[in-house]
């Protein structure tokens, strides 16, 4: 009698599972995290982070060092487990379905985790083997890859041996063997040269447009700005800002204005000008001559325009410009994205533990 | 070209809610094939593992043979079993370093966004160690016997022999993969390592006969593993009783694997 209610009660808890599973599965988000809270000793890594990314785009997690990035995607990855909150992958939860989490991602870290002491082939074999394909499938996934990333050549060599360019794109293959649904690329580019940054931008746009999610943390502005579909901006733990990277630039609500006169000797006489119309030192670059400040409002421009004229100085250029994501990012954080970037990290000590 | 990196059409479109025990089995074999393919590239390895032995039991031999046994013959006979028994401890080790290397370069995190076994990446390094400590056990028992060395008990307490030391060495890599994974670095492990190594080695009476010790450090000898399993070894490889001395190895054995596996294995889950 008991054993058939205990039955009864395991087949209801199933059914109701599943039913819950198929609403998940039709949720617009591939990724979807709440309030995740992270903590490693006394430094708060993550203090109540949500984010969202629907399905088939790309999300940029912009923020500088230490902001949270890398704990983030550890966590949605499951390779760590937040304090509080929770975080779904196409509807699993990444604590407790980690196992079927885990059969839809892909990861590739800030650190190029490959095994150096195997080839390049041996390694994607080794994952293809991992993944349940056989070996025969194993063995030409992994030739389609190395061909796709350019590194046939060095196929049968140590990873060892590779340039750290080749390894990330080794590392990125490495995470595309299952063919994921969802891609995590934490700071993909770092340390990579121009050519190697855009083939690597290449491949993410390629897998986006086979349907592939990509979350990818940057440093870089300009990465998110190419890439993303939406941005989120992290700082200290938390997500200070979203949308898409045009709403960022209008959401800082300014515009820039650059005036370059032809001869050096009228710089000075610009700056003096344009910070008696607007009311602030506008920025100086020295080598380029290039006098630059913020506007609010364009109905400015026509009064100083005639006042250079006036002043009778010849002008090689005069424009208005959007906000670049890095005046936003500035004026969201509070400091430049590329400063900090040699401290160690709490995120550091976090991967490390 | 494109069509290859397609996600629809993934082998699971609803992914399964959990792996088989012989699914993590398979994962531990794959995991197993790494270690062993790396074996022959990673030359320093090698050959510390085959020199270290040969070294021992140059020195040990010539050094030490006419002060404790008169003749350089009959310690080797004596001493012989204690460099097994050495070579193969000291090669539980590399498990350790293997398996920090594996989790500061990042690449257990790979494994971890896998989806294989927890234990897997522990199982498949330990299976492929056990390569290692046969290659050590070969080294020591050839280049032994090249020196002079005779096996006076029977083929078959011979082998027994070996399978003992490998079983011993199967248990002790778990203590070796547990400060492998508390531990931050490589350098720290071996460090670490061997200063718990050497009194356990050397504190036994695997180089010299006991009752040449002070009584304080006959007690710890007495107790020592590593005794019973040299007694074992001596008995099994140049005659004499076996019997009891071989149980106490294996109780050691198994004390040392119930204690170390699961503490190894908590410590691998907590740090990943």
């Amino acid at each position: 009698m008991k054993a058939a209610w205990q039955r009864f009660v395991r087949d209801l808890t199933a059914a109701s599972r599943s039913i819950s599973r198929m609403n998940m599965e039709d949720v617009p988000y591939a990724v979807e995290a709440r309030g995740l809270v992270k903590r490693f000793g006394k430094t708060t890594a993550l203090a109540g982070v949500d984010l969202t990314v629907h399905t088939g785009t790309v999300l940029g997690l912009l923020g500088p060092n230490g902001a949270g990035k890398t704990t983030a995607v550890r966590i949605l990855a499951t390779l760590l487990r937040a304090d509080a909150g929770e975080a779904y992958v196409c509807g699993y939860n990444t604590q407790r379905d980690a196992h079927q989490v885990r059969q839809l991602i892909g990861l590739t870290g800030q650190y190029a985790s490959v095994d150096e002491g195997l080839s390049g082939t041996n390694n994607l074999i080794m994952i293809g083997r991992l993944l349940g394909l056989s070996r025969h499938q194993a063995r030409a996934r992994a030739g389609e890859l190395l061909a796709r990333f350019e590194l046939s050549d060095a196929a049968g060599r140590r990873a060892k041996t590779y340039s750290g360019g080749m390894r990330r794109r080794l590392d990125l293959a490495a995470s595309l063997v299952g063919r994921p649904r969802v891609l995590f690329l934490d700071e993909p580019t770092t340390g990579l040269d121009p050519h190697s940054r855009n083939e690597v931008w290449a491949m993410v746009r390629e897998m986006v447009a086979d349907g592939t999610t990509v979350l990818l943390t940057t440093q870089y502005l300009e990465e998110a700005d190419q890439l993303a579909h939406d941005i989120a901006v992290i700082n200290h733990g938390l997500v200070i800002a979203t949308g898409t990277p045009d709403e960022l630039k209008a959401q800082s609500g300014r515009q820039v204005l650059e005036v370059t006169p032809v001869h050096r000797g009228d710089v000075a006489a610009v700056a003096a000008l344009l910070a008696a119309r607007l009311g602030a030192a506008p920025e100086v670059s020295a080598e380029s001559g290039t006098v630059s400040a913020a506007v609010e409002n364009g109905r400015l421009l026509p009064g100083i325009v005639r006042e250079i004229d006036a002043a009778n100085i010849e002008l090689a250029e005069f424009a208005l410009r959007k906000a670049s994501l890095d005046e936003v990012f500035l004026t969201l954080t509070g400091q430049p994205a590329d400063t900090s970037a040699t401290t160690e990290t709490p995120e550091l000590n976090g991967s490390n533990r | 070209m494109t069509t290859a990196f397609v996600s629809p059409g993934i082998p699971a479109v609803t992914p399964a809610r959990r792996l088989s025990p012989l699914g993590g089995l398979r994962n531990s074999f794959t995991l197993t094939w790494r270690s062993l393919l790396k074996m022959p590239t990673n030359l320093e390895d090698l050959f510390s593992l085959s020199l270290t032995p040969i070294v021992y039991l140059l020195l040990f031999t010539y050094v030490f043979g006419g002060a404790v046994s008169g003749s350089t013959h009959k310690y080797l006979q004596f001493s012989l079993p204690g460099v097994l028994v050495m070579s193969v401890v000291f090669a539980t080790m590399g498990t350790g370093m293997m398996l920090n290397a594996d989790i500061t370069t990042g690449v257990f995190d790979r494994f971890r966004s896998l989806p294989i076994a927890r234990w897997a990446p522990l199982a498949g390094a330990i299976f492929g160690d056990a390569v290692r400590y046969v290659i050590s056990i070969g080294v020591t028992l050839g280049f032994g016997m090249i020196l002079g060395f005779r096996i006076e008990a029977t083929p078959f307490a011979a082998a027994m022999g070996c399978l003992l030391l490998l079983v011993f060495a199967l248990a002790m890599c778990w203590f070796s993969a547990l400060i492998g994974v508390l531990l931050r670095s490589p350098q720290a492990v071996q460090g670490f390592g061997f200063l718990l190594m050497f009194p356990l080695v050397f504190g036994s009476n695997l180089l010299v006969p006991t009752a040449t010790l002070p009584g304080w450090l006959q007690a710890f000898v007495k107790v020592n593993p590593v005794t019973y399993l040299t007694e074992a070894e001596r008995a099994l490889l140049t005659g004499g009783p076996a019997a009891g001395v071989v149980e106490r190895s294996l109780l050691w054995t198994l004390g040392i694997f119930v204690v170390f596996a699961p503490l190894a294995v908590a410590a691998y889950r907590r740090r990943t």
